[in-house]
Formats: structure tokens, sequence, C-alpha cells
């Protein structure tokens, strides 16, 4: 089978701007509208930069193979959302503690699935699955479903808005940037990302060749929860209100959003940027499909046969006969 | 290294975990509802069960090949609403068999478009299902957009309240299951199964049709989804196309609680259905303890955690102790 020699990534974002660009041919799409078509542009992409973060962690955990996979990601976000929520109540001087907060939540959450995985050789699938029932259910007996709090004026300014008005360039998609150069850097250009590949591509191997694999595997449960949790925190200051269901929507997407990146989903492969381009992919066909204002079952069909297609054209795995 | 009787005995039952965890949730149950044994009681309980019992020894078929079938809720949705919009609350028992009929065949095709994907084409099974989940899910909404429909009253009674010879209607269909599992897992066909899901690659260079045992495995479950589905709209009497959602992710639990390996090649289809009546069982355990409904989602996910963790305890105290 001859490969298309375009690099997921590249591919996923060319799609993106085809798609978009089409998208302005439809009847209420942005026409020539330059002005309403960057506006629509930068929104999608400020929209991308949620499931972006918290995709993050699913890529370490994806890249770093046995399986490795998140689903508490959904509720950490939901637990630390409600964590800055209530923490921050509407003060300024409060936000960089439930920043830390929501980091540590998340690298506790995360750090007890790698322990199940780890020791307990329970596997990641039903691990985190379970791990995201326990948290759910936690935030369910502690807060009987209500909360009280407030975001802060500071973090609606540095989340939500742009940077400024001459400049329409919204702020999350600065700290996105910011993010995804230190995750380019963490996993290219540190001891950590180069073993993280070495366990993804073989675990016996890695050992064997000085790895600390259960030193690794816990480590990157542990940042894969302090992600989804930095996650939670970006979602609470963009919405401004929690919801017990805020995180559980974007959780297979961020699985998604990763294979669409060309991450393979048995480890051992994949980069941040190619997750960024997933994100924004996925995003894109959202809110596209929002505004042409199909019916739900429209919607859902569609974005299921969209997937099948941009995983078929490059998500393949190799060929048995080699 | 050497093994010990018990690393033998685990490996080579994996089943024997989940029958001690049936017996175990069985004796709690019992204790809290002294006439569960009773005809009435084990027939209502097992018709209740029986949905996710046939949903899980399909997807233990696709796990064992090395697979995962996200897409089974759909399936299910999709039968559903086909049985509730077609057949109706007035329809004859004779259109009710013609379109349980047709829904066999729907699950069929269902199973096949996720195998051709999944083996043909050669896309990773998790991210493969979960986009045809939506394709499913969202053909389910189309045939019924909002919960309503049903199926003839005297055919629901036939699955409630069917005893042949004082037993319930389940354990025929579960006898019937294990019957064709263990003449399959006889033939030539069984060790396909687990020498594919063990290591492809090793058994098509041995000559085994790996393309045509991983599509099978995909058509197994459609079908098997589509027998749920049937199942639960003749217990619930209703149609709502969304109904088979939930039920996707506890097919998973029950075949990781069965002893199966997520990486596919270990395990059976005997421990997948223990498992799946031990997850009805914490459940009626959960209804009968008169828990408060804010710690239900705590507690079931916590008895899980623990569940799928204690093989793994077990082993780490006897490793220590050695």
């Amino acid at each position: 089978m001859k490969r298309i020699p375009i690099s997921p990534p590249v591919a996923a974002l060319l799609l993106a701007v085809i798609l978009f660009l089409l998208s302005g041919l439809l009847p209420n799409g942005f026409g020539s509208d330059m002005d309403v078509a960057r506006a629509q542009a930068m929104n999608i992409l400020r929209l991308a930069v949620f499931l972006g973060v918290i995709a993050a962690g699913q890529t370490l955990v994806i890249i770093s193979g046995s399986e490795g996979i998140d689903l508490s990601a959904g509720s950490v976000v939901t637990l630390t959302a409600i964590l800055t929520y209530v923490i921050v109540n509407g003060a300024d001087e409060k936000v960089l503690l439930a920043l830390l907060v929501s980091l540590a939540a998340g690298a506790l959450i995360g750090f007890l699935n790698g322990v199940g995985v780890t020791f307990l050789k329970i596997s990641p699938f039903v691990m985190t699955l379970g791990m995201a029932g326990v948290v759910t259910g936690t935030i369910i007996v502690v807060n009987h479903g209500n909360v009280s709090g407030r975001v802060a004026p500071i973090m609606t300014r540095l989340i939500a808005r742009p940077l400024s008005p001459e400049i329409p360039i919204p702020n999350a998609l600065i700290i996105w940037l910011i993010f995804g150069i230190l995750m380019w850097l963490l996993l290219e250009r540190t001891t950590f990302g180069k073993n993280l590949f070495a366990i993804g591509v073989n675990r016996v191997t890695a050992r064997l060749s000085g790895v600390d694999v259960t030193g690794m595997n816990l480590a990157t449960y542990a940042l894969a929860g302090a992600l989804a949790g930095f996650g939670g925190f970006l979602v609470v200051g963009n919405t401004g209100v929690v919801l017990l269901q805020l995180g559980q929507p974007f959780l297979f997407p961020s699985i998604a959003a990763v294979a669409v990146g060309g991450t393979l989903l048995s480890g051992g492969k994949g980069s941040y940027w190619g997750t960024m381009a997933g994100a924004i992919v996925l995003t894109l066909i959202t809110s596209l499909l929002t505004t042409m204002q199909m019916p739900e079952s429209v919607r859902r069909m569609v974005l299921g046969g969209t997937l099948l297609i941009l995983i078929s054209i490059y998500g393949r795995q190799k060929s048995l006969r080699q | 290294m050497k093994q010990s009787r018990w690393d033998a005995l685990a490996a080579r039952q994996p089943a024997l975990f989940a029958l001690v965890l049936l017996v175990l949730s069985l004796i709690v149950n019992l204790i809290l509802q002294p006439n569960m044994f009773a005809k009435d009681t084990l027939n209502s309980n097992m018709r209740v069960f029986l949905p996710i019992i046939l949903m899980a020894v399909g997807q233990a078929i696709v796990i064992l090949g090395g697979g995962i079938d996200i897409s089974v809720g759909g399936i299910v949705s999709i039968v559903n609403t086909v049985l509730a919009t077609r057949v109706g609350l007035e329809g004859s028992p004779g259109e009710m068999w013609q379109f349980v009929f047709i829904s066999l065949l729907v699950g069929l095709l269902a199973g096949a478009i996720n195998g051709f994907f999944i083996a043909y084409l050669r896309l990773q099974p998790i991210i493969t299902t979960y986009a045809t989940s939506f394709l499913y899910a969202g053909l389910a909404l189309l045939i019924l957009p909002n919960p309503g429909g049903g199926i003839p009253g005297s055919i629901a009674a036939l699955y409630r309240n069917s005893t042949p010879f004082n037993l319930p209607l389940a354990f025929y269909v579960i006898a019937i299951l294990l019957f064709v599992w263990l003449y399959l897992s006889s033939t030539r066909y069984g060790k396909f199964l687990l020498a594919v899901g063990g290591k492809a690659e090793a058994a098509y260079e041995t000559a085994v049709p790996v393309t045509a045992v991983q599509f099978s495995t995909y058509v197994i479950s459609g079908f098997t989804a589509a027998l749920a589905g049937i199942a639960i709209t003749m217990l619930s009497g209703s149609g709502n196309a969304d109904i088979g959602n939930p039920m996707t992710l506890n097919s998973i639990t029950a075949v990781v609680i069965g002893g199966n390996a997520l990486s596919g090649g270990v395990g059976g289809v005997v421990g997948p259905v223990m498992g799946a009546i031990t997850l009805g069982i914490i459940q009626n355990i959960i209804s009968f303890a008169s828990i408060d409904t804010w710690w239900e989602t705590l507690v079931k996910a916590t008895i899980i955690v623990v569940a799928l963790a204690a093989p793994g305890i077990v082993n780490l105290f006897r490793r220590r102790r050695a």
C-alpha cells in the first residue's frame, strides 16, 4: 500500500482550512466578508484551545503505550473547574492558588490512575473509567449538585477576551501557543520525552536500556491528570459557570483529536502538534454543524462520517503483509 | 522466573476471579434480599441483566480478537427505535417477529461496517467504532427524534413473564450462548481467534486468516448487540434513541471483570457473562442497601475499582512474601 507522503498534522490542518473556506459558501456562511470570516476563524480557534489542552494529557498517556488511555480526563476537568470556581469566588488574588490546586488535584488523580495501572496491573481503560466514576461520585456527594462561587474578572480577561481591541487575537490562543511550545519541548527536547517514546514502542527494551519504566508510567499519568486539571481551570475561565456535565463532552473528542492528529493509539509515535491540529479540525466540524442548524441526528451522523473519512485517509495501521 | 501455583491457576483460568466475585456479590445480595432465588424475583432480575449479558458476549469476542467495539450502544439504539416505530403498540405479533428478523440483519450489517473499516482498511478499532457509534446513534435519533412508540404489550409480557420449566427465559438464552461458545472454542475458529488477539502479525505468518477473523468478531458483536437491543425493547416496551448509550462502557467493564485482557488473546466468554451478572447484582445491592442516592455513583464506581484491583493486590502481597 502506497502511503501518502504528507504528515498527519499538516494534512489535518490543510483539511481544516479547506473545510473552513468551503463553509463560507454555505447559505449562512461568511461569503466574501473577510472581517466576518476572520472573526469566525478566531472564534473556532478559541474554542479549540480547551479541547486542545485537555487532549494534551491524553496525548502523553497514549504515546506511553500499553493500551494507555485516560478516560478520567472529563471528570477531572469538571472537578478542577468546580474547585477553581469555589476557591476563586470572584477574587483576583485567589486565581493563582486555584490554578495550583487544580494542577495538584489533577496530578493526584492521575497518580492514582498510574498506581492502579502500574502496580495493580489494571488495564488503563477500565482503571481510568472507574476513576472517572469515583471522581464524579465524590463531586456529587460533596456538593449535592449545587456550588456557590464565581470566576474572577482577571480570569475572564486573560482567557475569554481578546488581547486588545486593536489586536483581535483571543488570549486563550496565545496561552495555547505557549503551551504547545512547552509540550513540544517536553516531548522532543527532554529525557522525559525520549523515555516516553521509548516505553511506548517497547517497555522491555526500554527497561533494558535503563529507563525507569515504573517511574515513567506514574509520572505520565500524574502529568496527564495535571494537564486535564489545567484544562478544567481554563474551561471555567471561559464559560464562567460550572455544571456536573462540564467535562464529560470533552472526553471522547480528546481521544479523537489525538487520533486525528496522527498519534498511534497503540503508542510510541505521535506529536502534540498533531493533537492541536486534531482539536482544531474537530472543533471546526462541530461548530460548522451547529451553525448550519442541522438536527442533532444529522449532526451526529455527519460527525461520525467525517471522522471515519479522516482516519481512513491517514489513520491506517501497517499492512499485515510486509 | 518460576511460576507459582497461583499464577499458573490464574493464567489457565482467567474467569476464576470473576466466579469468586460473582459468588461474593450473590451472598451480599442474598443477605439484603432474602427472597432473591424465588422464581419471580430471579426472573425479574435476570430479564434486566440479559441485555448487558448479550452485549458482553459480543464485546468479549471482539476483545479476544484484539479489538474493541464502542459502537454497540448505537446498534442497540437503532434496533430499539426500529422496533418501537415500525411495530408500534398496536402491532401484531407477526409484524413484531418480522422486524425482530430485520433488526438482526441491521445488527449484522452495522457490525460488518465496523469490521470492514477495521479489518480490511486496517483502521484503529477504538477510534473507528467511536466514529461509527455517532453514525448509529445519529441514525437512531433520525428514526425516533423523541422518546415514544412501543411494542405490543403481549410481546413484552412474553419476554418478561416466560419461565419455561420454572426457570427464567434468560437462563436458556445464556445456556445457548455458552453452548455455542464452547463449540466455537473447540473449533479451528476459536484457536484462530485467540491467535489473532494474541499477536496478529505472528498469526498472519502462520497462515491464520487474520483479516477474516477480525471482520467476523465485529459481525458477531453487531449480532449480539442487536439481540441486546431486542431484549431491552421487550423489557422497556418503548422506544428511546439514547437507550443504548450508557450500555457500551458497561459491556466493556463486564468483559474486564470477567478476566479477559483488553489487549486481546486471553480469556473466554464464560467470565464476561459472569462479569455482566456481577455488574447487575452490584446495581441491585446498591438499590437494596438503601444507599442515599447522592452516594450511588461513588459507591458503584468504588466497588468496581476495588473489584478490578483485588487480583493485583493479592499478587502484590504474594510477591512480597515470596
